[in-house]
């Protein structure tokens, strides 16, 4: 059974002779948090906005829900939910205001709830200007929420925000997909998309450059996990010692760092060579390459192939 | 009907909250009304007579030339519109909400003046209510079409103020707000007629307060509402979401058109 609740295929989009989106293609499954990066003018922006029915493609087709965003923007309207990146509503209205205003004209009856669980609730009366803009981005959140869309738009939904909303925002997405609600998030935080999403799309100059788990795009790289050791007496900083599938090596503080292409014989031989040298081992630390090594990998490479 | 009504009481409340709005719907108009209330008087007595319609157009064309157009622009510059168009928000309802919303203010500033006038002036009250109330409605309704427009078409709150400003001026100098348009010249009369207000005042003076009309006053009447139907049709037509759509539907020079009926009078009224 296909149960895409987002399917783009072949879809591009031009402004004059700038061609901001390239013929991509792909799909996202119900329940699924689905991560967009990509640089600034890669092409999200305008596929985000498509899919919203703000813009009409070029060209392939567009479905949100089963409805063509550009043809059918009523029905569209009533299935989506968006926090836009931009604030999206007037300075002078009130908290309350805007979720009456909103719930009202998506038929719902306002959702105080929403309001009082983003902790909004002390600021019923105030008015946008006065909201700070972790405030703000609570109550677009809230406002996107109202009307319980099954597909969820999120443009930058934590940027500027403190670690404590953070983590209560990427708790209520959690809860939006354990709901079955689909989430299609751009953002330009790699960890935040690490953490939260099941799958994500790499876009670079309007073309899908990667696509995959986040494990399965960082995996594809080059494939050098970074060892960081440092010791006592500092006997692996002496010149001219070398371990077997190191690539790369450096030093930062106290550590020696190699980046490895297989971990076991490096690590074997660096922990032999430093009880030869009868030093001690003070601490040791592997990480394997992260989304943000692998993005930036990709984005700098130069042209997608 | 529930998103209606909550949109317009928050519209309704946005002209009294907000800084400028309420500059423009209330303390302005009321301002230069008390200003020349305590002074126009002693330098020209005759004054007393046409205060009231005078003052009242006066608020119309501030509230509307002046207070309209702006929030328009910022709203789509800011991505306000975008939001709106996502949430199923008509554009029918946010042009004719700010309208309606502003048209009610300014039948509370027109209230205060003609209560307040007849009173503290001791100005001349209209002989004709229901005139005066018709005159009220159409030259409103006129302004206010017009005023969406510039704010439709304006790319910038600079251009607003550029094409507002095209309108207001001469429209205090020859539309019969500050000086009876009799005392003018018989050319620039005429001409005076591609101005609402100069209809309005006309209006005024001849269906509700009793004195001679210029031109023909239902005339005045019937091309200020014809007026006021083609701007908000151009209005709602060269309506747009964003500054990023590239698809307009037609050129900002359209809204020209909206001066048609205008025009017009001068060949068929003057």
């Amino acid at each position: 059974m296909n149960n895409a609740v987002i399917v783009v295929k072949d879809f591009r989009k031009s402004y004059g002779d700038v061609v901001a989106v390239d013929g991509i293609s792909f799909d996202v499954k119900r329940g699924e948090i689905f991560g967009l990066l990509g640089p600034n003018g890669a092409g999200k922006t305008s596929t985000l906005e498509s899919l919203e029915g703000l813009r009409a493609p070029d060209g392939g087709s567009l479905r949100v829900a089963g409805v063509d965003p550009s043809s059918d923007p009523r029905k569209l309207r009533n299935v989506i939910g968006v926090q836009l990146q931009t604030s999206g509503l007037p300075e002078s209205i009130t908290v309350d205001e805007a979720m009456r205003f909103f719930s009202a004209y998506h038929g719902v009856d306002p959702r105080m709830d929403l309001v009082e669980r983003l902790g909004l609730e002390e600021k019923r009366s105030a008015q946008y200007h006065q909201l700070s803009t972790g405030q703000k981005r609570r109550l677009a959140l809230a406002l996107a929420l109202a009307h319980e869309p099954t597909v969820l738009f999120l443009d930058e939904p934590t940027a500027g925000l403190d670690v404590a909303t953070r983590v209560e925002l990427h708790n209520m997405m959690r809860e939006q997909r354990e709901a079955g609600a689909t989430i299609l998030l751009a953002t330009h935080d790699m960890a935040e998309a690490e953490e939260l999403s099941d799958r994500i799309a790499i876009l670079l100059r309007g073309k899908l450059v990667a696509m995959g788990s986040p494990m399965d795009i960082t995996a594809t790289g080059a494939g050098l996990t970074k060892v960081s050791v440092r010791t006592k007496t500092s006997s692996l900083a002496t010149p001219g010692v070398e371990f077997p599938a190191v690539g790369q090596r450096s030093a930062s503080d106290e550590y020696q760092i190699y980046f490895s292409t297989d971990i076991g014989p490096t690590i074997a031989a660096i922990i032999a060579y430093i009880e030869a040298q009868q030093d001690v081992l003070i601490d040791l630390r592997v990480e394997r390459p992260s989304l943000e090594d692998r993005f930036l990998e990709i984005t700098t490479a130069g042209e997608p192939k | 009907m529930t998103a209606f009504v909550n949109h317009f009481l928050f519209e309704f409340r946005t002209g009294i909250r907000d800084k400028q709005l309420l500059l423009m719907n209330y303390l302005f108009p009321l301002g230069v009304y008390l200003l020349l209330g305590f002074i126009f008087p002693q330098i020209n007595p005759p004054f007393l007579e046409t205060m009231i319609p005078a003052m009242v157009m006066f608020a119309l064309i501030a509230a509307t030339l002046l207070g309209m157009p702006d929030p328009l622009v910022s709203a789509r510059e800011s991505g306000i519109f975008r939001s709106y168009k996502i949430n199923g928000i008509p554009a029918a309802s946010i042009l004719a909400i700010p309208a309606l919303t502003t048209m009610l203010h300014l039948a509370v500033v027109a209230t205060i003046i003609t209560v307040s006038a007849a009173l503290l002036f001791d100005a001349r009250l209209p002989v004709n209510w229901g005139g005066f109330v018709l005159v009220f409605l159409a030259s409103s309704f006129a302004l206010a079409g017009l005023s969406l427009l510039i704010g439709v078409i304006s790319s910038s709150t600079r251009m607003t103020v550029l094409w507002s400003q095209l309108i207001f001026l001469p429209s205090m100098l020859l539309g019969g707000v500050m000086m009876p348009t009799s005392i003018l010249p018989q050319s620039v009369g005429r001409i005076s007629l591609i101005l609402p207000p100069a209809h309005a005042m006309n209006a005024f003076n001849a269906l509700a307060m009793g004195g001679e009309a210029l031109s023909n006053p239902w005339g005045g009447i019937v091309v200020l509402l014809f007026g006021g139907i083609l701007a908000v049709g151009l209005a709602v037509y060269l309506f747009n979401w964003d500054r990023h759509n590239a698809t307009q539907r037609g050129h900002p020079l359209l809204a020209l058109l909206a001066l048609t009926p205008y025009v017009a009078s001068i060949f068929l009224l003057g």
